[in-house]
């Protein structure tokens, strides 16, 4: 078995898999019972001034089936006091004195954000997270994705913040900027001890079509609010490899964004993130889903004899490169196993109406044909399949040497630098 | 309030014997349901459906809610969508087409899902379809079965004037007197029936037509089609079948369906043949508390009744008695037994085996009631009726677009294909108006 036991900036805890800063971690009651059902972790619902919540607060995406594949909210920072916040949180700590408990933060005053320092750390925290993402609501008073959108706002703030903790601290990044380097790189300068990725992104889910009032409504009208889920993985997935990446950026790095699997955490991992933070995916199946997560990572380490998380760590980020480092010479195909196809022609209409009309039909046999020389090798009709591993993508021997978008006779500055 | 979670949306004081095998879906499991189609190209449902109806359409209107769409779908290819939703034998058409089966994953519940969005439409009234320009011609159709209707549906929407000439005393033919109740109910096709008429054609019922009347709709009409269906039950031809007690299936079936299951039998019943119809009549007479053996000639392997039937047959407790040939029906006035002989078959290269009575095997069954489910016959003396008609072993003979021999009359359904599926006369009605209103328009 590997030890999935985790060091995060300092932050112990017993697995990498945390609960992030959201109504999960609204309660002791509730961060309690995450504990028994095995998370190693909780970033406590954002402390601040006191504010009031709406209601309704919550919107979701469905795909035919699958009822909230986004999941987006309106819903401010913890809405109850401070001092009923630090009670609980200090009732956990005594419980559970080794999982991690994390405070999330988001105050407007170099002072206020002392203050809270301060007794956070008297009731025995593990570190802070600073809530610079939010894109909703708070953002209008100047707080959350107000601060994480301004790098040298994100700097001073973070400044402010180390200069008082004695505990790691964590900055949270909104994806709702074009560069995700720059605030990160900012959070660094600022003397943060890591990052967390990705906060919600701005989002309208969808409009109820018989009230004809957006979601969520609060009474008729409603504000655009902050999309998490499933269906923001791959947004995540980029921005935690390009930090991973750039060769200034030095910080650990907690993966945020549509966790819900072993499978999504084993990504977030192999493209450079340390721990994993779930929301959704717990607010719609509760707490229990950690066994699967914990069983399934471990069982991937296993079979890949690898000891720990760390022996994952980053080393798919570097595979991704820019578009003109990609080998134009190399070559796949599709190919339909016919034993396995079922006939429903899926990769037929999908080529051939939306991709390279590289499919042909043969009259009086449901299975179709693969027109070697016209497929592109794109992949639609192997994602649009059914049936698992019907359609495989073959690598053709070219015999060609790897070829750069810079060397091929296209490219019109080679064409140019010819004469 | 406490609430116990139902296993099904069906009512607990709504299950009876008779309640439907396949009872209505919910608007949620339909969804569910219809989320699980592949959407396929070319579709292998559509093809097994004689009425080509376009399915993985209508299932993607059902995921999106959008119902009244999806009926539409459904019934402008056939106009009895729901009953064929609910009558159909999709285990052998559109379902058994379906690709799930090729991965041995359950196939997509279509003919439930159809039954569903049709529902809405007949339940709330929404009208889909309209009376087309009128074309001054007249048609009458003989037989308010699933062709007659279709036909008439069909050509009304053409514009033409129709009639529908009903010999009982309701229209909606096997629907509404020959499939089992617990697959469409006498209210289920009468809505049905109301529904698909309220498009704008009259239906004269308890009109059994006879040479005078026909000699009247041929000056009167157009063009006339016939949608006559089949006729009595074959007899067994053996001695003893007039006795009290012996029933054709047909019209045991008749009589069943027109008192609604309000009928008392007897508690040793012997069913004669092995078709769908004799499965259908077995089984009901089970759910009146009979005790029912089939007896047939043959074996398992040459029995014509579906698999899926015959599996119905056996979870209700009914005995088969293969390569038994009935040879007496003994009884005083009632019925008291069935005298019988076993068989064996003779395989005879290539040919279909022949049946060989084993000397001395005879037995006697007793029993108090017989029905015998060997097939009906043809509506032969009728087409007598109609000069210049041309027959072929009982079937009347069509071109493609259903006219007969005699130019005035077209005719589709049982009394063409010899006796096939409702969804089967659908189709021929529908083409039948086609070929009618191309006649008409010549």
């Amino acid at each position: 078995m590997a030890n999935l036991e985790s060091d995060f900036a300092g932050i112990k805890s017993p697995n990498p898999f945390w609960l992030a800063s959201a109504p999960p971690t609204n309660t002791g009651y509730q961060v309690m019972n995450a504990f028994k059902a095995g998370w190693g972790g909780a970033v406590w619902k954002t402390l601040g001034q006191p504010i009031v919540n709406v209601s309704s607060r919550y919107g979701a995406l469905a795909y035919k089936n699958n009822k909230m594949m986004g999941l987006n909210n309106i819903e401010l920072i913890t809405d109850r006091s401070l001092e009923i916040n630090l009670q609980e949180m200090k009732e956990v700590k005594e419980k559970f004195p080794h999982h991690a408990l994390i405070a999330s933060m988001m105050f407007e005053t170099k002072e206020e954000w002392h203050d809270c320092i301060k007794r956070c750390e008297d009731i025995g925290v593990d570190g802070f997270e600073l809530n610079y993402g939010c894109p909703h609501g708070m953002c209008e008073r100047g707080m959350g994705s107000a601060v994480g959108q301004n790098p040298d706002v994100c700097e001073k703030i973070t400044s402010w913040v180390t200069e008082k903790a004695t505990k790691p601290v964590i900055v949270k990044l909104t994806p709702n900027i074009t560069d995700i380097t720059k605030p990160a790189l900012a959070a660094q300068r600022g003397g943060a001890s890591a990052v967390s990725l990705i906060n919600t992104i701005n989002s309208v889910t969808g409009i109820n079509l018989d009230t004809m009032e957006p979601n969520p409504s609060v009474a008729g009208l409603s504000t655009h609010g902050g999309y998490c889920g499933p269906a923001v993985k791959p947004i995540a997935l980029n921005m935690v490899s390009e930090l991973t990446k750039h060769p200034d950026f030095k910080l650990p790095i907690s993966g945020i964004g549509g966790v819900e699997t072993w499978q999504d955490a084993v990504e977030f991992f192999l493209m450079g993130a340390s721990t994993v933070q779930v929301c959704t995916a717990v607010m719609h199946y509760g707490f229990k889903i950690v066994t699967d997560l914990t069983e399934g990572t471990n069982e991937y380490l296993d079979s890949h004899n690898m000891k720990s998380i760390a022996d994952l760590r980053g080393i798919v980020a570097n595979k991704l490169k820019k578009w003109e480092e990609l080998d134009l010479n190399y070559k796949v195909i599709a190919h339909i196993d016919p034993e396995k196809c079922i006939g429903c022609q899926l990769c037929y209409i999908a080529c051939e109406d939306g991709a390279h009309q590289s499919i042909a039909l043969v009259p009086g046999n449901r299975i179709p044909v693969i027109k070697e020389d016209h497929c592109v090798g794109c992949n639609l009709c192997s994602l649009v399949c059914p049936v698992e591993n019907c359609i495989s993508m073959v690598k053709i021997e070219t015999g060609k040497p790897k070829l750069l978008w810079k060397d091929h006779p296209k490219n019109p500055s080679k064409q140019a630098s010819k004469v | 309030m406490t609430k116990i979670l139902k296993k099904s949306n069906t009512k607990a004081e709504e299950i009876n014997k008779f309640s439907k095998i396949k009872p209505l879906l919910s608007q949620n499991e339909a969804v569910i349901e219809a989320s699980r189609c592949l959407f396929c190209h070319d579709a292998p449902c559509i093809n097994a459906c004689p009425t080509s109806i376009d399915i993985p359409m209508f299932i993607r209107q059902i995921i999106t809610k959008n119902i009244k769409g999806s009926a539409k779908t459904i019934l402008t290819q056939n106009i009895l969508g729901k009953a064929c939703g609910q009558v159909c034998p999709t285990e052998v058409l559109c379902e058994g087409a379906c690709v799930y089966n090729e991965m041995n994953e359950k196939p997509i519940d279509i003919g439930r899902l159809q039954a569903f969005a049709t529902d809405h439409v007949i339940k709330n009234n929404i009208r889909l379809f309209t009376k087309g320009k009128p074309t001054g011609k007249k048609v009458a159709v003989v037989g308010g079965g699933p062709a007659g209707l279709s036909c008439a549906h069909e050509l009304t929407r053409l514009g033409h004037e129709v009639v529908v000439y009903e010999a009982n005393s309701s229209a909606g033919g096997l629907n509404t007197y020959g499939v089992a109740p617990y697959k469409y109910t006498n209210k289920d096709s009468q809505e049905e029936v109301k529904y698909i008429s309220e498009i704008g054609f009259e239906i004269k019922a308890n009109n059994r037509l006879d040479t005078k009347k026909l000699s009247e709709l041929e000056k009167k009409y157009d063009a006339i089609f016939l949608a006559v269906g089949l006729g009595k039950s074959n007899k067994l031809n053996i001695s003893g079948e007039n006795l009290k007690g012996v029933y054709g299936a047909a019209e045991f079936i008749h009589e069943l369906r027109e008192k609604e299951q309000k009928i008392t039998v007897g508690k040793n019943i012997i069913v004669i043949g092995a078709g769908n119809t004799a499965i259908d009549a077995a089984v009901e007479t089970s759910k009146l508390n009979a005790d029912v053996t089939v007896v047939y000639r043959r074996t398992e392997k040459e029995q014509r009744a579906y698999f899926f039937e015959v599996d119905l047959a056996k979870q209700n407790g009914i005995k088969f008695m293969y390569l038994t040939t009935p040879l007496e029906i003994i009884g005083k006035e009632k019925v008291e037994a069935l005298k019988c002989i076993k068989n064996k078959l003779i395989e005879k290269n290539g040919s279909k085996p022949e049946i060989e009575p084993i000397k001395g095997s005879e037995f006697i069954i007793p029993c108090e009631m017989i029905i015998a489910a060997v097939g009906q016959e043809k509506m032969t003396d009728f087409y007598k009726e109609i000069s210049n008609l041309k027959i072929d072993n009982g079937k009347i003979v069509v071109n493609k677009d259903f006219q007969t021999s005699n130019p005035q009359y077209f005719a589709g359904g049982d009394c063409v294909n010899g006796g096939k599926e409702v969804v089967n006369a659908v189709s021929h009605g529908r083409d039948a108006a086609r070929g009618i209103d191309k006649f008409l328009k010549g």
